[in-house]
């Protein structure tokens, strides 16, 4: 019964998507299409995160650093490659690269959760300082120049393995989206698989895990380069959204903005960050049209919220009262049922008589 | 005669600071035996056992199991030749169900279809298919412990160590560990920690009695239990507490 509701949503997730993927475009104007591509690649970001921290138990504060990482390796590689197709290759694999050797220290080194959580935010901070250091021309990886706090110009994703023929920004938004629910079905078979499964009884209890002959560390540096990997995916399509990329994407408000969207989206499930992610940017650039309320001011204010009053997130949440409201009629229905019953019998008996 | 040792420790000692936990053990254990590790709280015994299972790696000396010496390994690799451990506190996972944490033990060591096997016969065994959908954390202590023992059970062990594994069981829970203990004998060479003295009394053969990080004495339970030395080590304790 569980099993089957799990695959309903999940077809209902894949259908909404699908239904999104080719709408949107049609019917929505193109500065909407293109902002909604961006939500579309944060989306990823925090699909990333909700993966490594729900399910793995780490708590990367800056998983920006591999969004960003992913966003300038594939600016840089674009450029010198002349074309995006293998420069989306690349940029994964760096994403992936500088989690797995991060990762490879972190967790053989036994760090516990705080240290990681202060490492890994440390690191995008320090790339936000360097990289915005670099206004130089001299600052260049091959013919890319890295701009410092102006960023890269970043070429549009190009027909596979021709540069001649760039992508329109409705055909960046399929890209992006497919990205999503690719990730999205990716992660969600993860989770299934042997592999989640130990990962999540990481996340429940590391010592017996560990005594049960599982070698905990290779474990968590799977699913932290899995991570990157999907965060930097997130970055490609965010720099094709934006058509720039800047160093402010490893700041510390972007850090934050990171793990409000899964505490809000719901830790412990996959849609939850995706969705906690949409609902934020919307509200944030809808609120970015007023000047009553001070963005910072409200998002904290959500925050705390949240972690008081709806700590499991809102996805979560809204499931158990689903359940709850089925589980009460479920119960009202057969009870009815039960008195129905019991008052033909009473007629039958009373014909019987 | 040698060729049947299991497990060994040679010198074995492990200091916290100025405090010596465990102080230049030799312990040799032999195939199918079940050996009780007893001793008063403090006795340095759980030091031994994080010691024997790589939780703890020794100050000095090494412990060799079947010919290999795993002194510096980590507890998975330990776990991995063929070991079952039990910690102390029930180790387990809360937020699983019954069936996916013994399913979780038995797939670290065979394929997902045979762990599906071993998991059913693991919960019919242990009589816990009433609680088989039931998440860890709301069940009682005792069954929490039985569970962690149905988690050793389905790695299939050839070695079994326990630490303390009727801490905070009822009576009749405790019984039944003692059988369940016994069942898994029957198939592998055991070590248990304990100090409820009246479970040792149930199971055991063969006991070492630990005494402030070394071995008092060592030999069958009627033997130990008449001891002079014991007996002044726990009513000793009796008369201070």
């Amino acid at each position: 019964m569980k099993r089957t509701r799990e695959t309903n949503a999940l077809v209902s997730i894949g259908i909404v998507g699908l239904v999104v993927l080719f709408a949107a475009p049609q019917s929505l104007e193109l500065f909407a299409v293109i902002s909604l591509t961006t939500a579309v690649s944060l989306a990823i970001l925090a699909l990333s995160l909700g993966l490594i921290w729900g399910y793995g138990g780490i708590l990367c504060f800056g998983q920006t650093a591999f969004f960003g990482i992913g966003a300038y390796a594939y600016a840089i590689a674009a450029l010198n490659f002349g074309g995006s197709s293998s420069a989306i290759l690349v940029a994964i694999l760096v994403a992936a690269a500088v989690a797995a050797i991060l990762g490879y220290f972190m967790f053989y080194g036994r760090l516990s959760d705080v240290y990681l959580a202060v490492i890994t935010l440390t690191l995008t901070l320090i790339l936000y300082s360097v990289i915005r250091r670099t206004s130089g021309p001299e600052y260049k990886i091959g013919i890319a120049k890295l701009g410092g706090f102006n960023g890269i110009n970043v070429p549009p994703i190009n027909y596979p393995w021709d540069s001649n023929h760039f992508l329109f920004p409705e055909q960046v938004f399929y890209v992006a989206m497919v990205a999503l629910l690719g990730s999205y079905f990716l992660c969600v078979w993860l989770t299934k698989s042997h592999f989640g499964r130990v990962s999540m009884s990481i996340r429940e209890n590391e010592v017996r895990t560990e005594l049960l002959g599982y070698d905990v560390r290779l474990y968590k540096l799977c699913m932290f380069t899995v991570g990157g990997a999907i965060a930097g995916l997130g970055g490609i399509m965010f720099a094709n959204s934006i058509g720039r990329i800047t160093p402010d994407v490893f700041n510390l408000y972007n850090a934050a903005l990171a793990i409000i969207w899964v505490i809000i989206g719901g830790r412990g499930t996959l849609i939850g960050p995706i969705f906690g992610a949409l609902v934020l940017f919307y509200l944030t650039s809808f609120l970015g049209q007023q000047s009553v309320v001070n963005i910072n001011l409200f998002l904290g204010l959500v925050l705390i919220i949240f972690v008081l009053v709806v700590p499991r997130g809102i996805v979560p949440s809204v499931v158990q009262m689903w359940d709850r409201r089925r589980s009460r009629r479920m119960t009202a229905r057969s009870a009815r049922k039960f008195r129905r019953r019991g008052r033909t019998r009473v007629k039958e008996g009373g014909l019987e008589e | 005669m040698r060729s049947n040792v299991v497990l060994e420790t040679r010198g074995l000692s492990m200091h916290f600071g100025g405090v010596v936990a465990v102080d230049r053990v030799d312990f040799s254990l032999r195939e199918n035996e079940l050996r009780c590790l007893i001793g008063p709280n403090g006795a340095g015994k759980s030091t031994f056992f994080k010691c024997l299972t790589a939780q703890l790696r020794p100050t000095a000396g090494d412990v060799v199991i079947r010919d290999f010496n795993v002194t510096g390994s980590e507890s998975h690799q330990v776990a991995r030749m063929g070991v079952g451990i039990k910690t102390q506190v029930p180790n387990v996972f809360d937020g699983l169900d019954v069936e996916e944490n013994i399913w979780l033990s038995a797939s670290q060591s065979t394929s997902v279809k045979r762990a599906r096997v071993i998991t059913t016969e693991v919960i019919d065994r242990l009589e816990l298919g009433d609680v088989r959908k039931t998440q860890l954390g709301s069940l009682a202590h005792g069954q929490r412990q039985l569970v962690e023992l149905g988690m050793v059970l389905a790695g299939e062990p050839w070695l079994v160590i326990l630490d303390e594994p009727t801490a905070g069981m009822t009576q009749d829970e405790v019984v039944r560990t003692a059988e369940i203990i016994q069942e898994i004998n029957r198939s592998a060479t055991m070590i248990v920690v304990e100090h409820d003295m009246q479970f040792i009394r149930m199971i055991a053969r063969k006991v070492t009695v630990f005494h402030q990080g070394r071995i008092l004495i060592e030999g069958a339970m009627d033997e130990v239990s008449s001891d002079e030395r014991v007996r002044e080590v726990y009513l000793g304790q009796r008369k201070s507490a």
